[in-house]
């Protein structure tokens, strides 16, 4: 007997974005605008405040969903921020980032044979989770033309009918698309007709710059048939702590908190003392950061727009999506790596929908990103 | 839509950046950005512009000394704390100057180019004038931040290069 990879591993390749690591790893002296997380560092005081908690000497487990002081943190800061009305106790499972809350969904809310849609282009370990659980994909790859928003058309031509959940995320990575309250309610109004739940990814809920961003949880019938996800890692540049929380009626919680005790059993004890501060002090920082982002957004959709590039005006997260004038996006990112040591991820990588685009990402301070756009410009010239 | 604040903001983070940059970074033309500027300085919001400089970190056979000094001062019904900043101020060797709370009353900023010529300067021309109680001269020995800016060399990004 030797080790060979389960078929369920076999079946997934490896991530799109694998080779653009790899390539620019090797490298130095690179900018790279292919960095899907924050620049800043965490907020200090929540730094402090994990500092302080080992201090203590409070490195147990703790409650498999979370302690539950910053359980209620986490309804309270919903309530106030996205009109989310969860209860601590049944409804919120706090999970080691994001992403194990929606593997934990998809394992313990489906079974092998289910299928779900998938808006594309999207974070890359959706399609990989979904096949991970044995569950079908249907791909719904959404259009440049109706600025990567989900729509009842993009919706019905892909059969998200047929499905038994449709997964999203927006604020969107990698496009920064986002979706308004009338664009929403009209994914709901699909969701109910065709009896589909939804697992709504909202971690960059609070990173929207057009308009406040609209939890599907908060229309008519959807609290019922939705998984909302969110975490510390993007708005608050927590990423290394891990932390994440779900919130579900109490059926999916208890069920998604069946595998959690038994896999992860709680989320980092550590992490769970930041985020409490950081609920509790740091939203001005979000604030902050936020500004800063958009900042940097208007100047990188308007730097493409002076170079002649594509790029639909990207209203949320910390990336633009824009058009590349090559062929093979996969050829021109490796170009520009090679000859001006700028990275950006093309759009192939997050899946269906994505060819033709390029990532970039503007989680990078503005010296390094005006130099990287003059880099991309002269590159096309 | 962006605010005249931001641009203060965004002057006070990087004062080279051009009229053009601000304009990129927000909702204003470039024209608009220039009229904004120019009403700043023209208003005496914007008093000027200069760079963050690490002075250890400049290679220079001359020495640049620079003290935080604390005052107290007596006032009586003739002079005033303004009065007494007016005088002070006027100090080419004076780089800051401030009124605070607490244990004294003005914290005063001296650069020099010798711990002797700041000294002096300090018995010489600051204590001998008459509201003057009392001096507390500190010797700045390093700077680790001024003006928001970290002088640290351990802000390398660590991120991998490209993430999910």
């Amino acid at each position: 007997m030797t080790f060979e990879p389960a078929d369920r591993v076999d079946s997934v390749p490896p991530s799109g974005i694998r080779r653009f690591f790899e390539l620019a790893e090797e490298m130095d002296d690179i900018i790279s605008l292919g960095v899907g997380e924050p620049d800043f560092s965490a907020p200090w005081a929540a730094r402090e405040a994990a500092i302080a908690s080992l201090e203590r000497g409070q490195t147990s487990y703790t409650a498999n969903r979370g302690k539950r002081e910053l359980r209620e943190r986490i309804a309270d800061y919903e309530a106030a921020t996205h009109g989310l009305q969860y209860d601590p106790d049944e409804e919120i499972l706090v999970t080691a980032g994001a992403s194990e809350g929606i593997d934990l969904a998809f394992r313990a809310l489906l079974n092998p044979g289910d299928s779900v849609a998938i808006a594309q282009p999207c974070y890359v370990s959706y399609v990989p989770g979904a096949t991970f659980a044995g569950i079908d994909v249907v791909d719904v790859p959404t259009r440049a033309e109706d600025e990567f928003k989900l729509t009842r058309e993009v919706l019905e031509s892909s059969g998200a009918a047929e499905a038994d959940a449709l997964v999203y995320c927006y604020p969107n990575n990698p496009t920064g698309a986002t979706m308004t309250d009338e664009e929403m309610a009209a994914v709901a109004a699909f969701c109910r007709e065709h009896d589909l739940l939804v697992f709504a990814d909202e971690i960059y809920a609070d990173l929207t710059y057009e308009h406040d961003h609209t939890s599907i949880a908060t229309l008519p019938e959807m609290r019922e048939r939705t998984v909302v996800f969110n975490g510390f890692s993007k708005a608050f540049a927590m990423t290394g702590f891990r932390l994440g929380y779900a919130m579900a009626p109490p059926a999916a919680i208890e069920a998604m908190n069946r595998i959690h005790q038994y896999s992860m059993l709680s989320a980092p004890t550590t992490a769970q003392h930041a985020a409490i501060e950081a609920l509790d002090n740091c939203r001005d920082e979000v604030t902050d950061m936020a500004a800063q982002y958009d900042r940097r957004r208007k100047y990188v959709l308007t730097r493409f727009e002076e170079m002649g590039l594509d790029c639909f005006p990207a209203a949320g997260a910390f990336y633009a999506f824009p058009e590349c004038p090559w062929d093979d996006a996969s050829e021109f990112a490796e170009s520009l790596l090679q000859e001006e040591r700028v990275a950006v991820v093309p759009g192939t990588a997050f899946g269906a929908g994505g060819s033709g685009h390029l990532r970039v990402s503007y989680a990078t301070g503005l010296g390094d990103l005006k130099e990287a756009m003059a880099r991309i410009e002269s590159f096309l010239d | 839509m962006s605010s005249r604040r931001e641009i203060l903001d965004l002057l006070r983070e990087n004062a080279r950046y051009t009229t053009e940059d601000i304009a990129r970074l927000t909702d204003y033309s470039e024209s608009e950005v220039a009229e904004i500027i120019e009403e700043f300085e023209e208003a005496g919001i914007i008093r000027g512009y200069q760079a963050v400089v690490d002075w250890n970190a400049v290679e220079s056979d001359e020495e640049r000394v620079r003290a935080t000094v604390e005052l107290n001062v007596t006032l009586d019904r003739e002079t005033s704390y303004d009065d007494i900043s007016d005088r002070i101020a006027k100090f080419p060797e004076v780089t800051s100057l401030r009124l605070v709370s607490g244990d004294y009353d003005f914290d005063l900023e001296v650069q020099g180019d010798s711990m002797r010529e700041v000294s002096h300067f300090i018995s010489d021309k600051i204590a001998p004038i008459p509201e003057i109680t009392q001096t507390v001269t500190h010797y700045i020995m390093e700077s680790y931040k001024e003006q928001g800016m970290e002088f640290d060399d351990h802000d390398d990004d660590d991120r991998l290069s490209v993430s999910p």
